[in-house]
């Protein structure tokens, strides 16, 4: 569904933000797009929603350039921006008014979400703390029903309880239409719903794996003793968790946070692993 | 639901799917909730949810009815008894043997207090 080729991103006067970026980001499937700090995440989120024109390569979604901002396309493209600043209206005049942009927004769906998060449709937005104003873009985002729905840093501000919900809501939204991009450093909130990862880092993409091929090629654990030959990356503080080629031991739990560690410290160690072919799955 | 870290979600799944059958909540031939409905519950992909049932099918704990749903096998909970009591033989209790070993516990002693337990549970039940 969207297709990124070649893409550079740089803003006026600054250093290179994003450089040769190669991505396919299909339906049916969350993305988790990590990356240090200022890695470019939320640049390329911005770019995906038309925010931003890249200056070289593109960003197509159904084989047309975002950045030419059709309706076509922008009515099937939501995004859930980290910082952003609501006018001073009532949650159902903010819905009013901006819904009809939305040709598949479901009223029921955005109303029921308000409810689950424990808001009134007539509070304004004005008064509402910076987590609640959130938890209303997020479930007008879902309601919103696109195509594309993209993420920068959703958990961030939100309550311990209305994580568990957040990831509830999250699971039920997805279907095989609908494309989720969620960039975050909140690995522990979002680890059980993203099933692809794409690891940002030094302007480039250094890891764009499915959760299913990640589990395949690698361990997570604790090793013992007989596995140390086939350590990856380990931590290093005592009785650290490591990442290993995985081989015949037995299917582990993907730990984000690790891969996410190991990645960053060498990339072409874990890709090499990660692309080997000989590896029997049934062995 | 809490996760435990290594092992993969989808069979933390098929084992609270395990638990539900072996407690009787889950019945034979009884519907039980679609990939959705345990996708909210745990709060995961759908896809994690789908692997676990498509390993439970392989199993032939549960069967789809094309467009109904999912249901417990006839002879679904004594196929899980057996993959259970399995499980139990072959993994739990080689990791007791050595903690025993270790600890230097008899078998006698690991004896009364297993019939000293069966009789606390038979006083309950009166």
């Amino acid at each position: 569904m969207i297709q990124i080729r070649g893409l550079g991103f740089q803003y006026p006067k600054g250093r290179t933000i994003l450089n040769d970026i190669s991505l396919d980001f299909t339906p049916g499937n969350i993305y988790g797009v990590f990356g240090e700090n200022g890695e470019g995440k939320s640049t390329l989120i911005k770019l995906m929603a038309g925010l931003l024109f890249p200056k070289i390569g593109y960003c197509q979604i159904s084989s047309q350039d975002i950045s030419r901002r059709s309706i076509e396309n922008l009515q099937e493209i939501f995004l859930v921006p980290e910082d952003f600043e609501l006018p001073a209206l009532s949650i159902d005049s903010f819905e009013k008014i901006n819904a009809p942009f939305y040709p598949k927004f479901s009223r029921d769906q955005f109303y029921q979400l308000i409810q689950e998060f424990k808001l009134f449709p007539k509070e304004k937005l004005s008064a509402l703390s910076f987590g609640q104003k959130k938890k209303v873009l997020i479930a007008f985002g879902i309601a919103a029903n696109t195509n594309l729905l993209l993420m920068d840093e959703p958990t961030n501000g939100l309550d311990i309880p209305s994580k568990s919900q957040f990831r509830r809501i999250m699971a039920s939204a997805v279907d095989q239409g609908k494309c989720i991009v969620i960039s975050t450093h909140q690995v522990r909130d979002l680890h059980s719903l993203i099933n692809h990862v794409v690891i940002l880092g030094q302007s480039k993409v250094i890891f764009d794996q499915s959760f299913s091929s990640v589990s395949e090629k690698l361990w997570f654990g604790r090793p013992k003793q007989q596995m140390m030959d086939e350590v990856l990356y380990a931590e290093p503080t005592f009785g650290g968790r490591a990442v290993l080629k995985r081989e015949n031991f037995e299917e582990t739990e993907v730990d984000l946070e690790l891969l996410f560690n190991a990645v960053v410290s060498n990339p072409d160690k874990i890709n090499t692993v990660i692309k080997s072919t000989h590896y029997d799955a049934k062995a | 639901m809490d996760f435990d870290n290594g092992k993969p979600i989808y069979l933390q799944i098929v084992d609270f799917f395990y638990e539900n059958i072996l407690i009787r909540k889950w019945q034979e031939n009884e519907r039980i909730p679609s990939v959705r409905e345990v996708a909210v519950m745990v709060e995961v992909n759908p896809n994690t949810a789908s692997r676990a049932f498509t390993h439970l099918q392989e199993l032939e704990v549960i069967y789809n009815k094309r467009g109904i749903g999912y249901f417990v096998s006839e002879k679904g909970y004594h196929t899980v008894l057996e993959i259970k009591k399995k499980e139990f033989i072959g993994v739990r209790l080689p990791d007791m043997f050595k903690e025993m070993m270790l600890l230097d516990v008899e078998f006698e002693e690991v004896k009364n207090s297993y019939d000293q337990y069966v009789k606390n549970v038979s006083d309950e039940k009166k």
